[in-house]
């Protein structure tokens, strides 16, 4: 695998994995962002894994201070170079946990008042649409957009659907959306143009946790319909679980790690 | 204790250096806009540069100290003034009990800092009391300021125990104050005779504020008229800027030749992305983390400071350096800090009042 380094102005730079490197990228971005977090170098910042890039926001001045000994070489030179070696070193460390996570969803009705056009534009039933939605697997490609919001690669292209002409002022938080070729589910209740599917009782972001976001770039994902009855009954369970990651997944997710 | 709000001005937060560490689930970094200013105000009331202080916009609020307070307002001047005494900014300030501080509409500059003796006592969320309005984090509930908020602040209620120095400058400054006051009245305000150097803002001049800027990753994409034009235009900041962006419109819209579409990537405050209508959109403090639209340039992060003063209508012009004259530039303003840090100590403790 090579990376390319570059910067992002005086306080960040981006590694980006070279093109045709592998058909998934966003899991080898995702697993390179775990190890450079786990490496624990004291500039780094903070990692923003997208599609095929990491970037790296640093602090200059706790790089200068680690060059004391390093003399010639400049801030980021010293920076650019760690990165490099650091990912240089991860061809074992890349095989990282990928974590499989089963996410319930109550389809159509008033959690998914745009299911039944969706299918009509897609050309099959609501209940045809649905299965093929909850029997593919998805890949995390980026986290962001809003605070936990999964941009999930791996929507079978007939379910593709165009964005709202007139974007909605409130979708609701858990809500499950297609966007062009892309589905998403939205974490926190916010504006948006996406066609609504469905709903999930999981909570995608609570800041109570220490790790807020549920999902992490590189994660998979599936879909399992539930009934509304069974989504009132998880949600209930996630609010009584509030603050633990692993246990709302576990208990409710249904979650797998593998190596 | 507390600052109570009577008026919240036009968009008053909660903010310190921001919030770090979040930004993989997608949650900004955040912090004040003009880090360099609320830096030396907590600085100058004793307190470690990255505690919390209030971060006024345009127009500032009213409020109404509950108990003695060791303040010092930095930043944009916004004509404070405590119970009818114009404020003396850039300096430790003593706001006895009762007294109210009135803030009115910025002279120059964009944006003003409170900070107070013992820091701001809200609840950090993930690591910082900054407030993030989009995922409603920090600050009071995740917003801002509002009218009738109680923000716990001072040596009672706030988040860290001020230093021996401001504390003993709190009890010299209250006695002046009893001693000044006038028969049957109520205690005035009093603060230092000494200052920190304020930042000199021009944007509202013809000249307009210079950033200096790297070239980002699709310089190379811009036609070379339309570089040339970046660098030698003056550009007015437009009213809907904000913490996430500063919008400019500057003629003529500036071409890119590539027409491909980029994949989105990670994005950091400084960053000057071009959307296709071709008037630039400088990324701030609560930017989003990731984007998707090419970017032409990037601000040096020590003329940050200077992007956060610039209010709609003021001019901005841009001129190249290299990455490492960036950095190099960064560092020697943290340098400046840490001398500024001590001049505030010695000073602080060689004149006790």
């Amino acid at each position: 695998m090579s990376w390319r380094i570059s910067p992002l102005g005086d306080r960040a730079l981006v590694a980006e994995l070279a093109a045709g490197a592998a058909d998934e990228s966003w899991v080898q971005v995702g697993a390179a962002a775990q190890w450079l977090r786990q490496a624990k170098v004291p500039w780094m910042i903070d990692l923003i894994p997208a599609y095929t890039t990491v970037t790296i926001v640093y602090d200059p001045v706790r790089v200068w201070q680690a060059l004391a000994s390093n003399n010639g070489m400049t801030i980021y030179e010293k920076a650019s170079k760690t990165v490099e070696e650091l990912l240089a070193s991860t061809a074992v460390g890349l095989r990282q946990v990928v974590e499989h996570i089963h996410v319930p969803v109550c389809y159509g009705g008033e959690y998914g008042p745009d299911l039944e056009e969706s299918a009509e534009r897609s050309g099959v039933s609501a209940d045809a649409f649905v299965e093929v939605h909850s029997s593919a697997e998805y890949t995390v490609a980026l986290v962001g957009f809003v605070p936990g919001f999964p941009y999930l690669a791996g929507l079978p292209p007939q379910l593709a659907q165009p964005r709202r002409v007139n974007p909605r002022a409130r979708v609701p938080a858990g809500t499950v959306a297609i966007g062009g070729g892309q589905t998403g589910i939205y974490p926190l209740e916010v504006p948006g143009g996406w066609q609504l599917i469905g709903r999930t009782p999981l909570r995608l972001f609570d800041a109570a946790r220490p790790e807020p976001a549920l999902l992490r770039a590189g994660d998979r994902i599936r879909f399992f319909p539930i009934s509304e009855e069974q989504f009132r009954t998880m949600e209930a369970e996630v609010a009584g679980n509030a603050g633990d990651r692993s246990r709302e997944k576990t208990r409710t997710g249904r979650i797998v790690s593998e190596r | 204790m507390s600052l109570i709000v009577h008026k919240p001005g036009l968009y008053s937060t909660i903010q310190d250096r921001g919030r770090n560490g979040h930004r993989t689930a997608g949650l900004t970094g955040g912090g004040a806009m003009d880090d360099y200013a609320l830096r030396v105000a907590n600085l100058l009331v004793g307190n470690e540069e990255g505690e919390a202080g209030l971060e006024l916009t345009l127009t500032g609020p009213v409020l109404q100290a509950e108990a003695d307070l060791l303040i010092a307002v930095t930043g944009a001047d916004m004509a404070p003034h405590i119970d009818g005494h114009e404020l003396a900014m850039w300096r430790p300030v003593f706001v006895p009990t009762g007294a109210t501080i009135r803030f009115g509409g910025a002279r120059l500059g964009c944006r003003a800092y409170v900070a107070v003796a013992g820091g701001i006592g809200t609840a950090a969320a993930l690591g910082s009391r900054s407030t993030d309005a989009r995922a409603r984090l920090g600050g009071i509930d995740g917003r801002p300021l509002r009218a009738g908020d109680a923000v716990p602040c001072g040596i009672a209620a706030g988040a860290v125990a001020p230093s021996p120095w401001a504390t003993a400058w709190l009890s010299a400054l209250a006695k002046r104050s009893s001693a000044d006051a006038a028969e049957g009245g109520g205690r005035p305000p009093a603060w230092a005779a000494w200052y920190a150097p304020p930042q000199a803002y021009g944007g509202a001049s013809e000249a307009g504020i210079e950033l200096r800027v790297m070239p980002g990753s699709e310089h190379g994409q811009f036609s070379e008229a339309a570089r040339a034009a970046f660098y030698s235009g003056r550009y007015r900041v437009q009213a809907a800027s904000d913490r996430m962006g500063v919008r400019l419109e500057g003629s003529p819209p500036l071409a890119r030749i590539a027409r491909n579409e980029l994949l989105s990537h990670g994005i950091v405050p400084g960053v000057i992305q071009v959307p296709d209508g071709g008037q630039p959109i400088i990324l701030a403090a609560d930017c989003q983390t990731t984007g998707g639209y090419p970017k032409l340039a990037h601000v040096a992060a020590v003329d940050m400071p200077l992007l956060a003063q610039a209010k709609p209508g003021d001019w901005i012009t841009f001129r190249p350096i290299g990455l490492d004259e960036a950095q190099r530039l960064y560092l020697s303003t943290e340098q400046a800090i840490r001398a500024l840090e001590w001049a505030i100590r010695c000073r602080a403790a060689r004149d006790r009042y």
